[in-house]
C-alpha cells in the first residue's frame, strides 16, 4: 500500500514538525534529556530562532495553565496525549506562530524528549532539530523561572492579604474600645479630634494616672484580701492596712493636681465611670453614705464603735450639707454676676468695660470651685481616717475591702451598662 | 486688731466673712446646722478689719471662726475639727451650743 510512505511522519522540515516528530513515540527514546540539551547549547547560534522562541514563550505562558493540570499528571506516562491535546488547543486557537514545537509543553520535553545520538532519526535532522530544540532550552528555563516566580507572586500575595485582614480586624477591634472608653467619658485624643475640649493635656495626664493608681490599688486590695482570708495575725494586717489605707490617699492628691489644671474635669466626674459619676459629689463619693454602707460589712461592733460610727456618720453629714450650701451659694453668685445687668464698674465707663468687668468677677467666683473640691476631698479624707482610729485593724482591713468591691461593682456595672445590645 | 479681739470676745461663736465668698457660705450653714448662733461679720468693705485677720495669722482671711474669743482656724480646720468631734466640744464648752 502506498500509504506506508505517509505513515511515516516527516522529519526534517524546520517549520512545525518538530512536534509532529517527537509525537511517535516509537521514535524517541525517553533517555538522557540533559545530554541533548548540552549538545543543542554548543551548537545553537541564530538570532532568528531566538526571536521565534521569545515570542513562543509568550503564547506558552497561555497555554501553561492550561496544560499544568494535565501535565502532572500524565508527565511520565503518557505524554504523547498530551501533546495532542496540546496541539489541537493549538490549532483551535488558531496560532499564527507555525513553529509548534516551541509551544509545547517544556515538562513534557524535559522529561520525555529523547536524545539518544543512535536513533537514525535524530543523527540524520540533527541540525535542524538542534537550531530548533536549543530555543526550546533557553525558553524552557526561562518558562520554568516565570512559573517560579509566578507561584511566589502568588504566595507573597496571599501573606499579604492575609495580613491585611488581620490589621482590619485588630482595627476594628481597637475602634470599638476606643468607641466604649469614649462613651464612659475617658478623653481619648484624636489628632484633630476638638469635639472634646477637656483642657488638653492636664486631664489626659491624669486620666493615665487614675489608671494606673486603679491597677496598683487593686494589687494592694488582692494582698490584703489573700491576708485576710488566711487569718493572718494584726500585725501582719497592720502593715497591710496602712499601706493600703495610705495609697488610697493618694487619689486626693493625684486629683488636688488635675483640678488645678483642669477642675471641671474633676469636679464633674469626668474621669470617673458613668455609674460612678451618678453618686457623685463634689468630685467624689460621700462620705456619710459610704459609712452608711460600711457598718453592716464591719460587724460585730461593740457598743462604742457603733455609737462613734454613728457619730461620726452625723458630722460627716453635716459637713457635706455646709459644702452644698456653699456650692449652692457659688452657682447663685454666679448666676447673679453673669444675669446682672447693673454695672459693676463705675459710670462712665463703655459697655466693653462692664462686660470685662462682670466676666472678671465671674471668673473668681468660679475659681473657688477648685477650693470646693479641695474642702470636699479633705472632707473624705478626714472622714476615712477618723473611722480608722475608731476601728480594730481587722475590722479596718474588711472595710477597706468592702469601699473596693463596691466601687469595682460600679465600675463593672458601667461597664455592662455601656456594653448592653441597644437597637 | 483690737477691734477684731472686740468683737470675737463679744459672743460665743464669732466668724468674720466676705459676701462673695462662698467658703464662707459652707461654715455658716455648718454652724447654722450645729444650733449655734455664730454672730457674723462682714469685712468686704473693711480693709482695715482684713489687714488685722491678717496680722493675727488668719490665712486666708476669711472665713475666720473664732470660738469662746480664741481664732480656731479657717474653713478647711473647721471641718477637720467638725469631724474629729472637737467642733462641737469647743462650742460647748463656750456654751455656744449645749449639745
Amino acid at each position: 500500500m502506498p500509504s506506508f510512505v505517509t505513515q511515516i511522519p516527516p522529519i526534517s522540515s524546520s517549520n512545525g514538525t518538530e512536534g509532529n516528530t517527537s509525537q511517535s513515540s516509537r521514535v524517541l527514546n525517553f533517555g538522557a534529556p540533559e545530554q541533548s540539551l548540552e549538545f543543542r547549547a554548543g551548537v545553537y547560534n541564530s538570532t532568528s530562532l531566538t526571536n521565534q522562541a521569545a515570542h513562543s514563550d509568550l503564547q506558552f505562558g497561555i497555554y501553561e495553565k492550561m496544560l499544568q493540570g494535565q501535565n502532572r499528571s500524565n508527565q511520565v506516562s503518557n505524554s504523547g496525549g498530551n501533546r495532542e491535546a496540546w496541539l489541537d488547543s493549538n490549532m483551535a486557537n488558531g496560532s499564527p506562530h507555525t513553529d509548534t514545537s516551541n509551544e509545547m509543553d517544556a515538562d513534557d520535553r524535559i522529561q520525555n524528549y529523547d536524545m539518544d545520538p543512535s536513533d537514525p532519526f535524530i543523527a540524520s535532522g540533527s541540525g535542524d532539530r538542534h537550531r530548533e530544540k536549543f530555543p526550546e532550552q533557553k525558553t524552557l528555563r526561562r518558562l520554568a523561572q516565570n512559573r517560579e516566580a509566578a507561584r511566589k507572586s502568588r504566595l507573597r500575595k496571599k501573606a499579604y492579604v492575609q495580613q491585611l485582614e488581620n490589621s482590619r480586624l485588630k482595627l476594628t477591634q481597637l475602634e470599638q474600645e476606643v468607641q466604649r472608653a469614649r462613651k464612659q467619658g475617658v478623653v481619648i485624643s484624636n489628632s484633630g479630634d476638638q469635639s472634646q475640649p477637656n483642657g488638653g493635656n492636664g486631664s489626659l495626664a491624669f486620666v493615665a494616672e487614675y489608671s494606673r493608681w486603679l491597677e496598683e490599688q487593686s494589687k494592694h486590695i488582692t494582698e490584703l484580701r489573700t491576708a485576710v482570708t488566711a487569718h493572718k495575725s494584726d500585725g501582719e494586717l497592720r502593715s497591710l492596712v496602712e499601706t493600703a489605707a495610705s495609697h488610697f490617699n493618694d487619689i486626693f492628691r493625684l486629683k488636688r493636681t488635675a483640678a488645678k489644671a483642669d477642675v471641671f474635669h474633676i469636679i464633674y466626674g469626668m474621669w470617673t465611670s458613668p455609674a460612678e459619676r451618678c453618686f457623685m459629689w463634689i468630685g467624689g463619693f460621700r462620705s456619710s453614705e459610704l459609712l452608711k454602707l460600711l457598718v453592716s460589712h464591719l460587724e460585730p461592733l461593740t457598743e462604742q464603735q457603733l455609737a462613734s460610727i454613728d457619730h461620726l456618720q452625723q458630722t460627716s453629714l453635716q459637713a457635706e450639707e455646709a459644702l452644698s450650701q456653699g456650692m449652692d451659694a457659688l452657682q447663685q453668685s454666679l448666676a447673679e454676676t453673669l444675669a446682672s445687668d447693673a454695672p459693676v464698674v463705675p459710670a462712665g465707663s463703655s459697655g466693653m468695660a462692664n462686660y470685662m468687668g462682670q466676666m472678671a468677677m465671674a471668673m473668681g467666683k468660679l475659681g473657688s470651685l477648685e477650693n470646693f473640691l479641695r474642702q470636699a476631698d479633705h472632707l473624705r479624707e478626714k472622714t476615712l481616717q477618723q473611722m480608722h482610729t475608731i476601728l480594730t485593724t481587722r475590722q479596718s482591713a474588711r472595710a477597706l475591702l468592702a469601699i473596693n468591691d463596691y466601687f469595682s461593682r460600679l465600675r463593672a456595672l458601667s461597664t455592662l451598662w455601656l456594653a448592653r445590645p441597644q437597637e | 486688731m483690737d477691734r477684731v479681739k472686740d468683737l470675737a470676745s463679744k459672743k460665743a461663736a464669732v466668724i468674720f466673712t466676705k459676701s462673695s465668698c462662698c467658703r464662707c457660705h459652707s461654715i455658716k450653714a455648718l454652724f447654722y446646722d450645729l444650733g449655734a448662733s455664730p454672730s457674723i461679720h462682714e469685712v468686704d468693705h473693711d480693709p482695715d478689719m482684713e489687714r488685722a485677720l491678717r496680722r493675727l495669722g488668719c490665712n486666708p482671711s476669711v472665713p475666720a471662726v473664732f470660738v469662746g474669743g480664741k481664732y480656731i482656724g479657717s474653713a478647711k480646720d473647721i471641718i477637720s475639727l467638725h469631724l474629729d468631734g472637737s467642733l462641737k466640744k469647743k462650742l460647748i464648752d463656750a456654751r455656744a451650743i449645749w449639745f
